[in-house]
């Protein structure tokens, strides 16, 4: 038994070596802190996202994972009383450096959301919507990126018979792939996902899961999640947030059978959150 | 002290006998006042189609819908009423030119770009713009719009269709921008986020993705706005003229329907004669217009709505 998780142990540390010789960094946040109004949010968060990995953050609620994963696309700007320092350098570059363009950043980086967000129009009409409103007007061009990134999102086969019809006629899983797709059509390099299960039946979850292992392959992927088994299903490394600070951050079998810091251990094991 | 809150709710329903006829009381009294309204309708239409069947019985039906010449006076009256047509849609056309970009421009404003602080004292503003007398309007139309047109225009008469038709368009700004705003604000704001997060601006946001959103909403917006130029009164009679004329220049002195029936009914017709009546057969072409107007709209925010 416990020579077991011995060599267990000794296979997770040469594969963390294996991983850090191989991948590159997508993300470096540095001393990242967000206010919202006076309550603090984030407190100096320190992370490196790896590229072409699925990274999980998990939590309880309030802890700031939402916040954080928000602050990579600055989608979090929306909210007019944020206050942020720090950086955050995306692909080498510092995504607040004031001649940034946000609008490059999140052609770059794609987000699906907690609950499924289609646009009011046909399930075509929202897979083009990125493309077509990044200049390509081609019809050619449009149909194949729209079969393409529905195929992406393994949704192809079930709508390619109702391309035109509403998209919210699908149903909540369908919808949420359908959200995904309309990501893919404009070829990011990285997938933020804001908790795209927790609105989801378990058959639905399974889907995406499957999906997010697929698409790992091509893309870089952040995932933020309730859902513990969720994490390390699916996730290479994960962090683990409690109130806007990151307790502990690293490969995903590593931290859910041997974490470093007590506070993990409790959230894992479920004695909080 | 000791509160026994039984006891004190008892107190309450020792009452028993005018409560229980309270409660049986109010509603026959509520939908008393509710009936009040439909009875008054009724009471509307039936006036409209009696007096209006008496002038059909004097005048043809025909000749009064495809008639070119209104001349209701004296011994060669003509009874077409297609000039009174064509000058109630001139002046609703200039409306709706002034109305839709303005009120349509306002309300993506408001709802899209305005900070919440800006949002609470431009609407309100508006609101109060759509409380004016439309005396008001009219006066501001004949003695301020008007002269300003003739700088521009120079041989424009003082009674024309343009600037009454501008003015009956400032007027249903506020309403087209307000009705307009509550359809787009009621776009869930996830759906924007989604559009955002595809790198796309904020112009870009409201323009492709939330009026698109809310298109019933604003169309309808726009067809009740039109209903309302139809039915619009005192600025036409003041400024508009008293003109009939089968005529598509907005410089041209014209009547509208409503304003034709003002000048009958400020006494220039004795009760009976045919011009009397023809203010009913008039005031039934306006009704049947708006009624058709306020069904389309219905017809389309049920149509199109989008159920998010």
């Amino acid at each position: 038994m416990n020579t077991a998780a011995d060599s267990k142990h000794v296979s997770i540390v040469n594969a963390k070596k294996s991983d850090q010789a191989e991948t590159k960094t997508i993300y470096s946040v540095q001393n990242f802190n967000l206010w919202y109004g006076n309550n603090q949010a984030l407190y100096d968060v320190q992370m490196d996202i790896p590229a072409n990995k699925v990274t999980a953050i998990i939590g309880p609620s309030g802890c700031g994972k939402s916040t954080f994963i928000k602050a990579l696309n600055r989608m979090v700007e929306l909210v007019p009383s944020v206050r942020m320092n720090g950086s955050i350098y995306y692909d080498g570059k510092d995504i607040f450096r004031p001649k940034y363009k946000v609008e490059d950043l999140r052609t770059r980086v794609g987000m699906v959301f907690q609950n499924p967000n289609p646009f009011p129009k046909s399930i075509y009409e929202n897979v083009v919507y990125g493309p077509k409103t990044h200049g390509i007007k081609n019809k050619k061009v449009l149909n194949e990126i729209a079969k393409k990134s529905l195929k992406g999102a393994a949704l192809w086969d079930e709508v390619k018979d109702r391309l035109q019809e509403n998209a919210f006629g699908l149903s909540g899983g369908q919808q949420q792939r359908l959200c995904i797709a309309r990501c893919l059509a404009i070829e990011p390099d990285v997938i933020l996902m804001d908790e795209p299960t927790s609105a989801l039946d378990p058959i639905s979850t399974s889907k995406i899961e499957e999906l997010v292992q697929t698409l790992k392959k091509d893309y870089s992927i952040a995932i933020v999640t309730h859902n513990m088994q969720q994490a390390a299903r699916i996730s290479d490394k994960t962090a683990f947030f409690l109130n806007g600070e990151v307790v502990e951050y690293n490969i995903t079998d590593k931290l859910f059978s041997y974490p470093d810091d007590k506070r993990t251990e409790d959230y894992i094991t479920g004695r909080f959150g | 002290m000791v509160v026994n809150v039984r006891n004190m709710m008892k107190n309450k329903k020792s009452n028993e006998f005018l409560l229980r006829f309270l409660e049986k009381a109010a509603p026959a009294f509520f939908l008393l006042c509710a009936v009040i309204s439909i009875l008054t309708t009724i009471g509307i239409v039936l006036t409209l189609v009696v007096e209006t069947i008496t002038f059909f019985n004097r005048v043809p039906f025909m000749e009064f819908i495809t008639g070119t010449k209104w001349w209701p006076f004296g011994k060669n009256a003509s009874y077409g009423i297609l000039p009174l047509i064509s000058g109630t849609l001139l002046i609703t056309v200039v409306a709706m030119m002034v109305a839709i970009p303005v009120g349509l421009a306002s309300a993506i404003y408001l709802s899209e770009f305005a900070s919440f602080r800006v949002r609470k004292v431009v609407k309100p503003i508006l609101e109060v713009l759509a409380g004016i007398p439309t005396i008001v309007y009219g006066f501001f139309a004949l003695t301020f719009v008007t002269p300003m047109l003739q700088v521009v225009i120079s041989d424009l008469p003082i009674f024309n269709a343009l600037s009454p038709g501008i003015v009956v368009g400032i007027m249903i700004i506020p309403m087209i921008a307000s009705l307009s705003e509550d359809a787009m604000s009621s776009v869930p704001s996830t759906i924007r986020e989604g559009a955002f997060a595809m790198g796309s601006t904020r112009l870009e946001v409201a323009l492709k993705v939330v009026v698109p959103a809310a298109l019933s909403g604003i169309i309808a917006s726009f067809v009740l706005g039109v209903s309302r130029a139809i039915g619009e009164t005192m600025i036409v009679s003041v400024a508009a003229g008293s003109t009939p004329k089968l005529t598509t220049d907005v410089t041209d002195s014209i009547q509208t329907m409503t304003g034709y029936i003002v000048q009958v009914t400020l006494g220039d017709a004795s009760y009976g004669s045919t011009t009397y009546y023809s203010i009913y057969a008039v005031g039934m072409t306006l009704f049947v217009f708006t009624l058709l107007m306020n069904l389309l709209s219905q017809f389309i925010s049920r149509r199109f709505k989008e159920d998010y």
